[in-house]
């Protein structure tokens, strides 16, 4: 975007105002880019030496090299399990909410019934509620049903997965009910002259035709649910129970003075994020951006 | 819809309700407990209440006499205003510059936004390090580049609020400044054409034709910063830990967990969660008044 916009633009490329505006921008992006790149080259300089000189990059054919941080970091905690359970929690959030969410957007969307502006408002407000407000009474309710705090792992991962997907149901609802939206009816109505039932026509046209909303939807819930720390600060609090934002947080409290261990374990977490993110960013910003806006 | 395939409406249940059984379980009753609870003695995350304080907004009072709580409701205030000027400035500025070029647009949004889907607790560490008292990246260099002597412990009582509110800051532009580029993408080019050729230069275009069509933009940013604000936690969590220092970084969210879980006051935790929402729908709403949205 942005090219050909007006003519103007095209005379007075080169003019002060275009050079002031890429300097702007460049510095902005520098400070977007430059501490990953200091923390990416000091966790992989020796102890010690990252007080001293940390401008410095550390190849591999000097003495300030090592890769002690990362076998450190793989050793004292199980970095390996923390992915899994991340794995795990973001995968199941992620699918129930494509599931339960393409199927209420498309019933809001597609049938008229009474209460439905109703039932619409309830969402919508739904999404207002901040995490702080619930979770109290979430946590309260699922140690009385027995599956919180109960130190077994696929309960605790269980109490942690059912209010994420509550969480994101909302903001997922609303995003596909506005892609359904726009569906013509015409190729439901050919499908049910066919002889389809109306979840061979959800399953068969509607989930195909609305694939991209449906990505934006499982990338964002996966993101949120793969970052967040404050759930899982309450329902997950075994060792054997962390995951990679809460072995995180643990290293940050207590990695003490070895800093070195610290930005191996920021890499470590940020390098699968950021391939993700370099592999499907469109999709990302504008589910992010859709999502809030109509929060 | 009149079509006929959406006449019956048994199917309807199959769509509806698991989607709505869980919000009403996960989202409205806790959302309602929560308002009891503030009025209920709990003194266990896991235990059954006592009954109701005795009186029974004793925590409603309580909350004006916790300097921790003034300090955090302060200091949420400090975040909301600061992530309105900054983040939405800064934003605003980078979507103007970047609607105006011709190469890399793209570049700089992927890297803009980049900080969004990073867990705001790598980002704490990270900027742990980056702030590091002894040998912190920031440290590093302002004695590097810019002859400091001594260095600068940025989580003392003159520094904290700038070192607790700058990555915050950070984190977030590249979130409006998607919303302010898409919003500039929207305008229809002919005005801009038209004032080109009566002699408008970029920056009157800007401030007569850019800043105007884009204020409901700006609005929905506005609404989204104050709610946001209140939802911070991550990042202040683990750079500031239990309120360093002296209790003085404390913010809403914050606070919410250190009362509910490191105190087990529950009760108290819950009220707080209370003031979080009431804070929110209050002042979005008195934004809303202020700014009303205008049809063009």
């Amino acid at each position: 975007m942005g090219n050909k916009r007006f003519s103007s633009k095209r005379i007075h490329s080169y003019s002060f105002t275009t050079l002031f505006s890429y300097t702007v921008l460049t510095i902005w992006a520098i400070t977007t880019i430059y501490p990953f790149v200091w923390v990416l080259i000091n966790s992989f300089r020796v102890k010690g030496q990252i007080r001293s000189d940390s401008f410095s990059i550390p190849w591999p054919w000097l003495d300030s090299f090592t890769l002690d941080n990362y076998s450190t970091a793989f050793e004292r905690s199980n970095v390996f399990r923390a992915y899994g359970n991340s794995l795990i929690i973001s995968i199941v959030v992620t699918l129930f909410v494509s599931l339960f969410a393409g199927f209420a957007a498309y019933g809001l969307v597609r049938y008229s019934f009474k209460g439905k502006e109703i039932l619409h408002s309830f969402i919508i407000a739904s999404m207002m509620f901040p995490v702080f407000s619930t979770i109290i009474p979430v946590y309260r309710m699922e140690v009385h049903w027995g599956i919180a705090s109960t130190g077994k792992l696929p309960l605790s991962l269980l109490s942690t997965i059912l209010p994420q997907i509550a969480g994101n149901l909302s903001f997922a609802i609303v995003v596909l009910m506005g892609f359904i939206q726009s569906i013509p009816i015409d190729l439901e109505e050919s499908a049910f002259i066919d002889g389809c039932n109306v979840f061979q026509i959800y399953f068969r046209i509607i989930l195909p035709v609305a694939k991209p909303s449906f990505a934006t939807v499982a990338i964002f819930t996966f993101l949120w649910s793969y970052n967040d720390l404050f759930t899982q600060m309450f329902f997950l609090r075994r060792p054997k129970e962390r995951t990679i934002t809460l072995l995180l947080n643990e290293i940050n409290s207590q990695a003490g003075v070895n800093y070195g261990l610290m930005a191996a374990a920021v890499v470590i977490v940020v390098v699968p994020v950021l391939i993700v993110y370099v592999l499907l960013q469109k999709n990302i910003i504008k589910g992010m951006v859709a999502g809030a806006i109509k929060g | 819809m009149s079509s006929t395939i959406y006449k019956n409406k048994l199917p309807l249940i199959i769509f509806l309700v698991p989607a709505l059984i869980l919000m009403t379980i996960f989202l409205y009753y806790p959302f309602i407990m929560n308002i009891f609870n503030s009025f209920s003695d709990i003194s266990g995350l896991g235990t059954a209440a006592k009954g109701l304080n005795d009186p029974w907004f004793k925590n409603y009072i309580r909350l004006f006499q916790d300097p921790n709580m003034i300090t955090a409701v302060k200091n949420t205030m400090i975040l909301m205003l600061s992530t309105i000027i900054f983040q939405v400035g800064i934003a605003l500025l980078l979507a103007i510059f970047v609607d105006s070029i011709k190469v890399g647009s793209q570049f700089f949004r992927t890297v803009y936004f980049f900080p969004l889907v990073i867990s705001a607790t790598a980002l704490g560490l990270l900027f742990n390090l980056v702030f590091l008292y002894d040998g912190g990246m920031l440290n590093q260099i302002l004695q590097k580049f810019f002859g400091f002597t001594q260095n600068i412990d940025w989580k003392d009582e003159n520094h904290f609020m700038l070192t607790m509110l700058s990555p915050v800051m950070w984190q977030y532009v590249g979130f409006y400044f998607v919303i302010i580029v898409t919003g500039l993408s929207n305008i229809p080019q002919e005005i801009f054409e038209a004032a080109s050729l009566d002699g408008a230069g970029f920056w009157k275009r800007t401030y007569y034709i850019s800043l105007p069509m884009i204020r409901n933009v700006l609005i929905t940013c506005l609404i989204l910063a104050i709610t946001g604000a209140l939802k911070v936690f991550d990042l202040p969590w683990v750079m500031m830990g239990s309120g360093i220092p002296m209790d003085e970084s404390w913010l809403t969210g914050t606070y919410m967990y250190n009362q509910t879980f490191l105190r087990s006051d529950v009760d108290y935790g819950s009220t707080i969660a209370v003031v979080i929402v009431i804070l929110g729908v209050v002042i979005s709403q008195i934004a809303n008044k202020i700014f009303k949205e205008k049809e063009y």
